[in-house]
């Protein structure tokens, strides 16, 4: 008995110092940008008993960055975006920012941001889902400027920014409606959320504006990024004769099933293609760099204020992909025509009328949607073949 | 194509990795070795293959390497359950924790960039005129005739062989097997690594057959899935095929309702294969109430010589 007591007590002792240690492991990647975080407060501490000193001559310092992403940076996707825009504002404005990667939307946001508000300045919070988290710890760290994308929810510290993607989703209808052969786009869109919807409705009234008898219809994965599902929800939708797809999601399934069908698709967030070169056709793509320059600046000149940003194609945080080896001139060159008269303020997407799916008139002839009517749409452009789950 | 022969074919898309994850467990637990580790084998899987064939251009020598290193990986699991005589669930978890935070890791480098290729397939123009097997089963890749190969070996293996009344006797008493001269720990450290190769395969087959690319936690869960599989197909490789496109085929399902202009909400059709999943085990549990579960008897119990419990 002693003996066997012995061979568990010591597998017991192995597994557990295994598990320390492969935990460590486990954590590395985020170990690795969070020893970015945790240096940074050492840095900080030092300046900070040199306080003082550093009051009486502002203009020297320059401040202290952080961003919070959702994802890590090699996404290809919607955080690689914001980490190219990070790199961009460090290059530009001689700033090192520190950055935290994969902070789940949960009480660990707060908890990540509340730690990055002791040690900086200003804090980028890049994600819908913190919204809350960042509002709470605004509140905290009254002299910290805080900045949270694609929320609506601001305070005296905290602003929020993101930009009008919908009409680079626009353009991007216009070319799949030339593509199609058979007048039937397919969507995969992530969570009926605003943000997918105004973008699925301005895909459609893009590809309606160059063929009017085009269908889209559309499927929810309700994720952002899970590979198998969003293979599955392409192929269903090939399946049912679509033969150019459009994917707000954030891998390249879809593009790829795509291909093995020999269909178009476009992806979201970043030009995808480099996964498909044959069968891309493009997508919107985000390019924050210019902003974060812009906000950074602006705290440094003691400009900033608390607003609602939204960028667009015409100060260049909205840019469409480049377009794929298959798509004609003369499809490039409509687009092209399009976001020329988007740029000139000729064009506005949501410029009545449009009906919804139910055919109820939702934007009268000669009207056009505010911003803020476009950022809170919960209904289908005519034309769409799909539901909200309620 | 007819709504079955897509849905069908969406199936066997979906549940070849599933198929290959669950054909590893079975193989694993069969030996009498609990696997947890499944999700964090896949994961191994998926980023060695993504970065050997980045690097080397081949796909071969990618999945080589992917079976490698995710052996290793199992004999690391079989010496802690084996020699250690460790706890084999938390054995399992740490392969898991361990898995996404190496793989993610490993992966920074290469993380967004496109593969060479992808998984390739077997064009057998001859089978397209037959109606709905030629629609299937003309344009299948490689990995997935690998797979349906693999259940009709496995099942021979251990249901008509004596090596698989060896492995079986070691699963289910290997205190028996031992007095028989079976050597118990060299057979519970080949099918332990055998196992996590395949699932390691599984993760390979991911990344080749849906996005061409490495991303952190990729698998989304599937490695889980595939835990549940194998006692959902009770140990057994045929049952495992049946159940694995069962359940890609469910997956698939959701969204072709959803086209069909349903009312139901997405996010009911999402829960789909889990609800079936609760159902089936209920019908399956009441149906085989008086049967023998088919649990490996010994799994989970380390095996020490003239050791009495």
């Amino acid at each position: 008995m002693i003996q066997r007591g012995r061979v568990f007590s010591f597998s017991f002792v192995l597994i557990f110092l295994l598990a320390v240690v492969l935990a460590g492991c486990g954590g590395n990647n985020n170990a690795a940008s969070n020893a970015n975080a945790t240096e940074a407060p050492a840095a900080n501490a030092g300046t900070a008993t040199e306080a003082p000193a550093a009051t009486t001559e502002p203009a020297a310092k320059k401040p202290t960055v952080a961003f919070v992403y959702i994802g890590p940076p090699g996404d290809g996707g919607y955080t690689y975006q914001h980490d190219q825009g990070r790199l961009y504002m460090e290059k530009e404005l001689g700033i090192k920012a520190d950055f935290v990667e994969n902070v789940p939307e949960s009480a660990d946001a707060e908890r990540m941001i509340t730690e990055l508000a002791q040690s900086h300045d200003i804090v980028f919070t890049t994600s819908f889902g913190y919204m809350d988290y960042t509002l709470n710890v605004a509140k905290k760290f009254p002299n910290v400027k805080f900045l949270h994308a694609s929320g609506y929810k601001t305070s005296e510290n905290m602003g929020t920014y993101f930009g009008k993607n919908y009409e680079a989703s626009y353009l991007t209808g216009i070319a799949a409606g030339k593509m199609t052969k058979n007048n039937q786009l397919g969507y995969v869109g992530a969570f009926p959320i605003s943000e997918v919807i105004y973008n699925l409705n301005a895909y459609t009234l893009g590809a309606q504006s160059v063929n009017p008898d085009v269908k889209v219809s559309v499927v929810w994965t309700n994720t952002w990024y899970d590979p198998t599902t969003e293979r599955q929800a392409a192929i269903s939708l090939l399946d049912k004769g679509a033969d150019v797809l459009l994917a707000y999601q954030d891998s390249p399934a879809t593009l790829q099933a795509a291909a093995e069908r020999g269909a178009f698709a476009g992806g979201n967030d970043s030009d995808m293609s480099k996964y498909a070169p044959d069968n891309y056709l493009t997508n919107p793509v985000w390019n924050w760099g210019p902003y974060y320059v812009k906000a950074v600046q602006s705290v440094m000149d003691g400009t900033w204020k608390s607003e609602q940003y939204s960028g667009d194609m015409i100060d260049g945080m909205i840019e469409l992909a480049p377009f794929g080896n298959k798509v004609p001139d003369d499809v490039k060159k409509l687009v092209e025509d399009a976001k020329a008269k988007i740029i000139s303020g000729d064009l506005d997407v949501f410029t009545g009328p449009i009906s919804d799916i139910a055919g109820n008139v939702k934007v009268q002839e000669g009207q056009k949607l505010t911003l803020e009517e476009v950022l809170a749409m919960n209904w289908l452009v005519k034309g769409v073949e799909g539901t909200i789950p309620q | 194509m007819d709504f079955t022969t897509q849905l069908l074919i969406a199936a066997i898309s979906a549940g070849t990795p599933l198929l290959l994850a669950t054909l590893g467990g079975i193989l694993n637990e069969r030996a009498g070795i609990i696997q947890l580790g499944a999700e964090g084998l896949m994961l191994m899987g998926a980023v060695i293959t993504c970065i050997v064939y980045i690097r080397s251009g081949s796909l071969i020598v990618a999945l080589l390497a992917t079976v490698a290193v995710t052996a290793v990986l199992g004999l690391l699991h079989s010496f802690l359950c084996v020699t250690l005589r460790a706890n084999q669930t938390m054995s399992g978890l740490a392969m898991t924790l361990f898995g996404s935070g190496l793989s993610a890791y490993l992966g920074k480098p290469i993380s967004g960039i496109p593969l060479p290729g992808t998984s390739p397939k077997l064009h057998m123009s001859w089978l397209e005129p037959i109606p709905v097997i030629g629609k299937i089963f003309s344009n299948m890749d490689y990995l997935t005739w690998f797979s349906l190969l693999l259940v009709l070996v496995l099942h021979l293996l251990i249901h008509r062989t004596s090596w698989g009344l060896h492995l079986r006797a070691v699963g289910d008493s290997p205190a028996t097997a031992d007095v028989m001269g079976i050597r118990v720990q060299l057979i519970r450290y080949s099918y332990v690594i055998a196992g996590a190769a395949l699932i390691g395969l599984a993760g390979a087959d991911m990344v080749l057959a849906y996005a061409p690319t490495w991303n952190e936690g990729l698998t989304a869960g599937r490695g889980w899935i595939a835990v549940g599989l194998v006692i959902f197909a009770r140990w057994n490789p045929l049952r495992a095929l049946f159940c694995a496109y069962f359940f890609g085929a469910l997956d698939s399902l959701g969204f072709r309702i959803q086209l069909l202009g349903s009312v139901v909400p997405s996010y009911f059709l999402k829960m789909i294969p889990y609800i079936v999943t609760i159902l089936v085990l209920m019908y399956l549990g009441y149906r085989n109430r008086n049967k023998p579960s088919g649990t490996p008897e010994a799994l989970g119990v380390p095996y020490i010589r003239e050791q009495r419990f």
